[in-house]
C-alpha cells in the first residue's frame, strides 16, 4: 500500500502539514488495555453507582422492566452498526421500523403524523415551540410552570437569540393543575404557543382542554408535553393539542444517568412541513412493490441549510427502535394493563400518604410529611436500601418540604410500605 | 474478475398492523401485590382513553421474527465497507455494548445524589479529559446529543462571550463546502451567515478572509481536515486575521479521524469544536442515531458552558449548577451517557499511541483509494489528502451516469455506496472515507467494483442506470414519497 | 415552445399580462432543471410582492428554489390544484400549472423583462 502511494513510511502522508501545527510529542493518554481490562473498568465503576437499591424516582427518568426482546432486537449488527437510511434500496429494515414507529407515536397521541425521533423529551419540546412560531410568524410563548423544569431551561437556552419571548404561568396551589385564570390574563395575540405537559412535572392529569380553549382563542397552538409515555396506555390522548411533544424513555430505554433517550413530535397533518427533524414515507419500487424511504427532506438543514426547520440531523433512532419494540411486546392489551399496574402501585403507596396536590395523578405523585423535611426521609430510606422521592425545593423553592415520588409495576409492596413508615 | 454479490435468502414481511391478530400478545407481567383499582375511578372516566385503535397485537414468536426479517433487509458495517465520506463508518467494537448494559451504569437515575452516582461521573471526567488531550483544548462539555447539537452550543457560547466583550456581532462565515448544519445551528444562535467561497484549491481562502473579516463577523466555523479530506494549510492564518479583528474560530470536528495524535485544533488557534463520537469514537450509528456532540473550548468560553458543570468537591464528584455566565442547558440531565461510556471505553482499548495509529491507517487507506482511482475518475481538487477522498463523476456523465446511479450500482457488488453529491462544491461528488477499520482486501475489492462499474459505464450504461438489480428492493420511487406523502399506516 | 405573449425573467419564471393582471409561473426550462417537482409553496391571496422579491418556493425531491416575483403587485389568486398536482408543473408549466396571479401594481415595469426570443437566447447562452 505504501509503494502504490509512493511514500515510504505512512508517516510521509502527513509531511504536507504545516510543522507549526505538529503535535511534536505523544498524546498524554495511557497505552491502550484489554477487553478484560475494559470490563473490569466499567464494572468498578458500576460498583461506585448505588446498585441494587429500590427507588421512588421519577420526574422524567422512569424505572421500568425492560422486555428481553428489545436488547435482543437493537442488538442485532444490521439495526445497530447501519447508517442512516438515505439509500433506501438498502434500508428497508429500518425504514420499515421507523415507518411503524410514526404510526405507534399517531395511534397514541391521536396525531396525523409523527416524527423519526428527536433527541430528548426537552429538545422535542423546544423544538416544537421553534415550530409553533414559524407556523404562526409569531414569537411570544407562554409555559406552564408545572411543565419538566429542566424542558424549561433548555427552552429558554434555544429561543433567547432567536427573537422570542418565553414567559411562565403559574399551577394552582390546591390542586396542582394550571392555573387558568393566570394563563387567561397572560394571553396575548402576539401568543405564539401555549405549553402544558399532561401528566405535568407532579404527575397530575391537567386541564388540556381548558388550556385548548384559551391558546386557540387566542390564536396561539397548544403543545402538548409528556415525560411518562406509559400513561398513554391508560389516559385520554390530547385530541384538542396542535402539537405533541415528548419523551419515550419509558418505552424501554435505560435510565442510562439521562441518555441516550428517544423525544418524539407529532402533529396535525397541516403543520407537517413546519415539523423538525426526519420524516419516512411510504411509496413503491420500481417493481410495485411496497417501499419506504426519507421523505420530505427539503424542510432539513442538507438541503435547505440556513433556512432549515431544525438544525437536527443525528437523532435517536435506534433508541425509538427500542420503543419500537416494547411497543410491538406490549401491545394494545399490554400498554393498558401496564399502565393499570403503574396506577394501582401508585395509588397504594398515595393512600398510605398524602398527596400534597388534589389533582388525577397517574404514576407520581407529589407528597410531604409535617416536621420532617424531604433530605431526612431520604436518609431514612437509605439505610433501607431504598431511594426515596425527589425533594422538590431545588426547582420549586415553594415546595421545599415536599418531595416528588413515582411508583411503578417494578415497586414492591414491602418498599412502598417502607416509605409510609419512614413519612410517617 | 469482479464479484457481484448473489441473490440471498429474503422473506417477506408485513407491517406490524397487518400481521395483528386480537387477543396475541407478547409480554406477561407479575400479579398484583397491591390491590387493583378502577382507572375511571382514579383518573376520572373522562381521562381514561378507549382502546388504541390499530395498535399492534402480536406473540412473542411473530415479534422477534417481524424484526430479524426486517434487519435482514438492512447493509450495515458488519457486512462489510461502509464508505461514506464525512460519516466515518467503522467497526463498532462489541465490548463497548457490553460495558454500557452494565447494571450500575444502565440503571443509574440522573437524580440519584450525587454521592451515589460517583461511578458514573468519574467516567464523565475522564472521558472529559481525554478529549481534551486529543483536541489541545482546555474544558469540555458532554452535554450535546449530536453534531448539530454541539455547533448550537459552541456558537451559543462564543455569542456569549462576544456578549460579554460588549456586541455579539451579526453573522458567521462558512465556507461553501460545509455541513448543512453549520448554516441551520447558527441561524438558531441568531446570526445571518455569509458564505465563504473556497479558493481555486478547495480550501479556505485566506485572501477573501482578510477581505470581508470585520466588526460584524462573530466567527468564522470551518471543518478541518475540510469536507474535500484536504487540511488547511492556512489554518494558522486565518485564526490569526479572525481574532486580530476580535472573531472567533469554530472548528466542525467531524474529521477528527484524520487528526488525533497528529495535529491538535487548539494547537492551531481553534476557540472551540464538537466531536462526533459516532464517527471518530466508534459508537454504532443504529440507522442514524444515538450520538453524542461533545464541545471542547480554550479557556476563554469556560464560563459559558452549560450547566450543571462536573466539579471536585472533596474526594467527590458534584455537580456545579451556579455558573453565573453559562449559556444554560442545551437538554435536560447530562448528555447521552450510554454513548459517553461507549467512547471512553474505544479511547481506553486505543490508548494515546493506538488512537494516533487509528489516525495513520485512515490516512493511509484513503491515499491507496485515491492512487488506484484516480485513472478512472476526475479528480477535481489535487491537494493531499488525508482521511477521505472526493472525486466528481465528470468522466460518468459524458456516457448518462451521474454519481447517484453509479453508486446504486455499487450495492450489486455488496458495498454501501459512497457520499452522494456532497460537498457542494464538486458537482456529482463522489466521497469517499474507507475508515481505519478496512483491510487491503476490502479495499482492494471496493477498487476493482468501483473500476468494474467505471467500465460498465462506457459499455451498458443502462445496467448502471437502472441498478440496483440483486437488492430484494428494486430502485426507491423517492417523488411519489414526496408528491403523495404517506406518513403512517392507516 | 416558449409563448411570444409571455414575458420572461432572469429567474427563469415568465408572466402574462391580461389587463392589469398577470398571470405567473415557471418555465419548461426551469422544471427541466429542477426534475420531478414535489411540492410548490405560494404565497396566500392579498400578499404584496415586488418585481424581483421572492414569492414562494419550488422543491424537487433534493433541492428547494426561490421563485421570485416578475412584477409588483398584490396576489389575487393561487393554483390551488397544485397542491394535490405538483406533477403538472413538469407535464404543462406554461399551461396549467400557473402559479399566481397578481394584480399590477407598476405595469410598466413589464417592459424590463425579456421576450420569448431574448429568453431562448438567453438560456442557450447560459449552457
Amino acid at each position: 500500500m505504501l509503494d502504490a502511494c509512493g511514500v515510504q513510511s505512512a508517516e510521509d502522508l502527513f509531511s504536507h502539514l504545516p510543522s507549526a501545527v505538529r503535535l511534536t510529542r505523544p498524546l498524554d493518554l495511557p497505552a491502550g488495555i484489554s477487553e478484560y481490562e475494559i470490563v473490569e473498568y466499567f464494572r468498578q465503576r458500576a460498583a461506585e453507582n448505588v446498585n441494587g437499591h429500590a427507588s421512588f424516582l421519577g420526574a422524567g427518568v422512569y424505572s421500568h422492566f425492560r422486555p428481553v426482546l428489545v436488547d435482543t432486537v437493537v442488538a442485532r449488527g444490521e439495526f445497530l452498526t447501519s447508517y442512516t437510511p438515505y439509500q433506501a434500496e438498502i434500508s428497508q429494515g429500518t425504514l420499515t421500523a421507523i415507518f411503524e414507529f410514526q404510526t405507534m407515536i399517531c395511534q397514541l397521541t391521536g396525531m396525523d403524523v409523527a416524527n423519526a425521533s428527536m433527541y430528548d423529551g426537552s429538545t422535542a419540546v423546544t423544538e416544537a415551540a421553534m415550530m409553533a412560531a414559524r407556523a404562526t410568524g409569531k414569537g411570544r410563548i407562554l409555559v406552564a410552570r408545572s411543565l419538566h423544569p429542566e424542558y424549561r431551561q433548555v427552552l429558554a437556552t434555544y429561543t433567547r437569540n432567536q427573537g422570542m419571548r418565553v414567559e411562565e404561568f403559574g399551577y394552582l396551589n390546591d390542586a396542582g393543575l394550571l392555573d387558568a385564570e393566570d394563563l387567561e390574563q397572560k394571553m396575548d395575540g402576539l401568543t405564539a404557543a401555549v405549553i402544558v405537559q399532561s401528566p405535568n412535572f407532579f404527575g397530575l392529569i391537567d386541564r388540556i382542554k381548558e388550556a385548548a380553549d384559551i391558546a386557540h382563542r387566542g390564536g396561539a397552538l397548544l403543545i402538548v408535553a409528556f415525560t411518562e409515555s406509559v400513561s398513554l396506555g391508560i389516559i385520554e390522548p390530547p385530541a384538542e393539542a396542535d402539537i405533541v411533544a415528548g419523551e419515550l424513555q419509558s418505552f424501554a430505554i435505560s435510565p442510562s444517568y439521562g441518555g441516550p433517550f428517544a423525544g418524539i413530535i407529532a402533529t396535525r397533518e397541516k403543520f407537517v412541513r413546519q415539523m423538525p427533524g426526519r420524516l419516512v414515507g411510504q411509496t413503491v419500487d420500481t417493481s410495485g412493490n411496497r417501499a419506504f424511504c426519507l421523505t420530505l427532506a427539503t424542510r432539513e438543514q442538507h438541503i435547505r441549510r440556513e433556512k432549515a426547520t431544525s438544525n437536527i440531523c443525528t437523532n435517536q433512532a435506534l433508541i425509538a427502535l427500542m420503543a419500537t419494540v416494547f411497543m410491538t411486546v406490549y401491545g394494545k392489551r399490554g400498554l393498558r394493563e401496564l399502565a393499570e399496574q403503574n396506577l394501582a402501585k401508585s395509588h397504594y403507596l398515595a393512600s398510605k400518604l398524602k398527596p400534597r396536590f388534589c389533582g388525577k395523578f397517574f404514576n407520581e405523585f407529589v407528597a410531604r410529611a409535617p416536621g420532617k423535611p424531604p433530605d431526612e426521609i431520604n436518609r431514612a430510606l437509605f439505610k433501607r436500601k431504598i431511594i426515596g422521592g425527589l425533594p422538590l425545593g431545588r426547582f420549586y423553592p415553594e415546595l421545599a418540604d415536599s418531595m416528588l415520588l413515582c411508583a411503578t409495576e417494578m415497586s414492591r409492596r414491602a418498599d412502598m410500605d417502607a416509605v409510609a413508615e419512614a413519612f410517617a | 474478475m469482479i464479484t457481484k454479490v448473489r441473490p440471498h435468502l429474503s422473506q417477506n414481511e408485513p407491517l406490524l398492523f397487518e400481521r395483528s391478530s386480537p387477543g396475541k400478545h407478547a409480554y406477561q407481567l407479575p400479579e398484583l401485590d397491591v390491590p387493583a383499582i378502577d382507572p375511571r375511578q382514579a383518573l376520572g372516566a373522562e381521562n381514561v382513553r378507549a382502546e388504541i385503535e390499530g395498535f399492534p397485537e402480536v406473540s412473542e414468536v411473530e415479534a422477534i421474527r417481524h424484526f430479524t426479517r426486517l434487519s435482514t433487509w438492512n447493509y450495515a458495517i458488519d457486512h462489510g465497507m461502509y464508505p461514506l465520506g464525512s460519516c466515518t463508518m467503522k467497526y463498532n467494537p462489541r465490548v463497548n455494548e457490553l460495558v454500557a448494559r452494565i447494571d450500575g451504569l444502565a440503571w443509574a437515575h440522573p437524580y440519584q445524589p450525587e454521592t451515589l452516582a460517583q461511578g458514573s461521573m468519574e467516567i464523565m471526567a475522564r472521558l472529559e479529559a481525554a478529549l481534551a488531550e486529543i483536541t489541545g483544548m482546555d474544558a469540555v462539555t458532554l452535554q450535546p446529543a449530536a453534531g448539530a447539537h454541539g455547533e448550537l452550543t459552541g456558537i451559543l457560547m462564543m455569542r456569549a462571550l462576544l456578549e460579554k466583550r460588549g456586541n455579539p456581532r451579526k453573522k458567521i462565515l462558512i465556507p461553501d463546502s460545509a455541513h448543512g448544519t453549520n448554516p441551520a445551528s447558527a441561524v438558531i444562535a441568531g446570526y445571518a451567515v455569509e458564505h465563504v467561497p473556497s479558493n481555486p484549491a478547495g480550501g479556505l481562502d485566506v485572501g477573501v478572509l482578510e477581505r470581508i473579516v470585520d466588526s460584524d463577523v462573530a466567527a468564522l466555523m470551518v471543518t478541518n481536515p475540510n469536507t474535500l479530506g484536504v487540511f488547511e494549510q492556512d489554518i494558522l492564518r486565518v485564526a490569526g486575521i479572525l481574532h486580530a479583528k476580535g472573531a472567533l474560530l469554530y472548528m466542525d470536528g467531524a474529521n477528527m479521524n484524520a487528526l488525533m495524535g497528529i495535529a491538535r485544533p487548539g494547537d492551531f488557534g481553534v476557540d472551540a469544536l464538537h466531536l462526533n463520537l459516532h464517527k471518530t469514537f466508534s459508537t454504532p450509528h443504529g440507522g442514524g442515531g444515538p450520538g453524542a456532540g461533545p464541545v471542547a473550548v480554550k479557556k476563554e468560553l469556560e464560563p459559558y458552558l452549560p450547566v450543571p458543570r462536573l466539579k471536585r468537591s472533596g474526594k467527590k464528584w458534584a455537580w456545579d449548577y451556579k455558573r453565573k455566565r453559562s449559556i444554560g442547558r442545551v437538554r435536560a440531565f447530562y448528555g447521552n451517557f450510554g454513548v459517553l461510556v461507549r467512547a471512553l471505553a474505544y479511547i481506553l482499548a486505543y490508548g494515546g499511541p493506538g488512537l494516533r495509529n487509528v489516525t495513520v491507517d485512515a490516512v493511509l487507506n484513503a491515499n491507496y483509494l485515491r492512487k488506484k482511482l484516480e485513472p478512472y475518475f476526475d479528480l477535481p481538487y489535487k491537494a493531499p489528502n488525508m482521511h477521505e477522498v472526493v472525486f466528481s463523476d465528470e468522466r460518468q456523465a459524458k456516457h448518462g451516469v451521474r454519481t447517484g446511479e453509479f453508486a446504486k450500482r455499487l450495492i450489486d457488488y455488496g458495498f454501501h455506496p459512497y457520499t452522494v453529491s456532497f460537498p457542494l462544491i464538486v458537482h456529482g461528488a463522489l466521497m469517499i472515507e474507507p475508515t481505519e477499520t478496512e483491510g487491503k482486501r476490502e479495499l482492494d475489492h471496493f477498487i476493482e467494483a468501483m473500476i468494474g462499474i467505471a467500465h460498465e459505464v462506457e459499455t451498458d450504461p443502462q445496467t448502471v442506470l437502472s441498478a440496483p438489480h440483486g437488492t430484494r428492493t428494486s430502485r426507491v420511487d423517492e417523488v411519489t414519497a414526496a408528491r403523495k406523502p404517506v406518513l403512517r399506516w392507516k | 415552445m416558449y409563448p411570444e405573449n409571455f414575458r420572461y425573467t432572469k429567474e427563469h419564471e415568465w408572466v402574462r399580462v391580461d389587463g392589469d393582471i398577470g398571470t405567473m409561473g415557471i418555465t419548461d426550462h426551469a422544471q427541466n432543471e429542477l426534475g420531478d417537482i414535489v411540492y410548490v409553496d405560494l404565497p396566500k391571496p392579498g400578499v404584496k410582492v415586488s418585481q424581483g422579491g421572492t414569492l414562494g418556493s419550488v422543491e424537487s425531491v433534493k433541492a428547494v428554489s426561490d421563485i421570485y416575483a416578475p412584477v409588483s403587485g398584490e396576489i389575487l389568486e393561487i393554483n390551488t390544484a397544485l397542491a394535490d398536482a405538483p406533477e403538472k408543473v413538469n407535464g404543462d408549466p406554461h399551461g396549467e400549472a400557473w402559479f399566481v396571479k397578481i394584480k399590477l401594481s407598476t405595469p410598466g415595469e413589464i417592459d424590463k423583462l425579456m421576450s420569448a426570443a431574448d429568453y431562448q437566447a438567453y438560456i442557450g447562452a447560459e449552457k
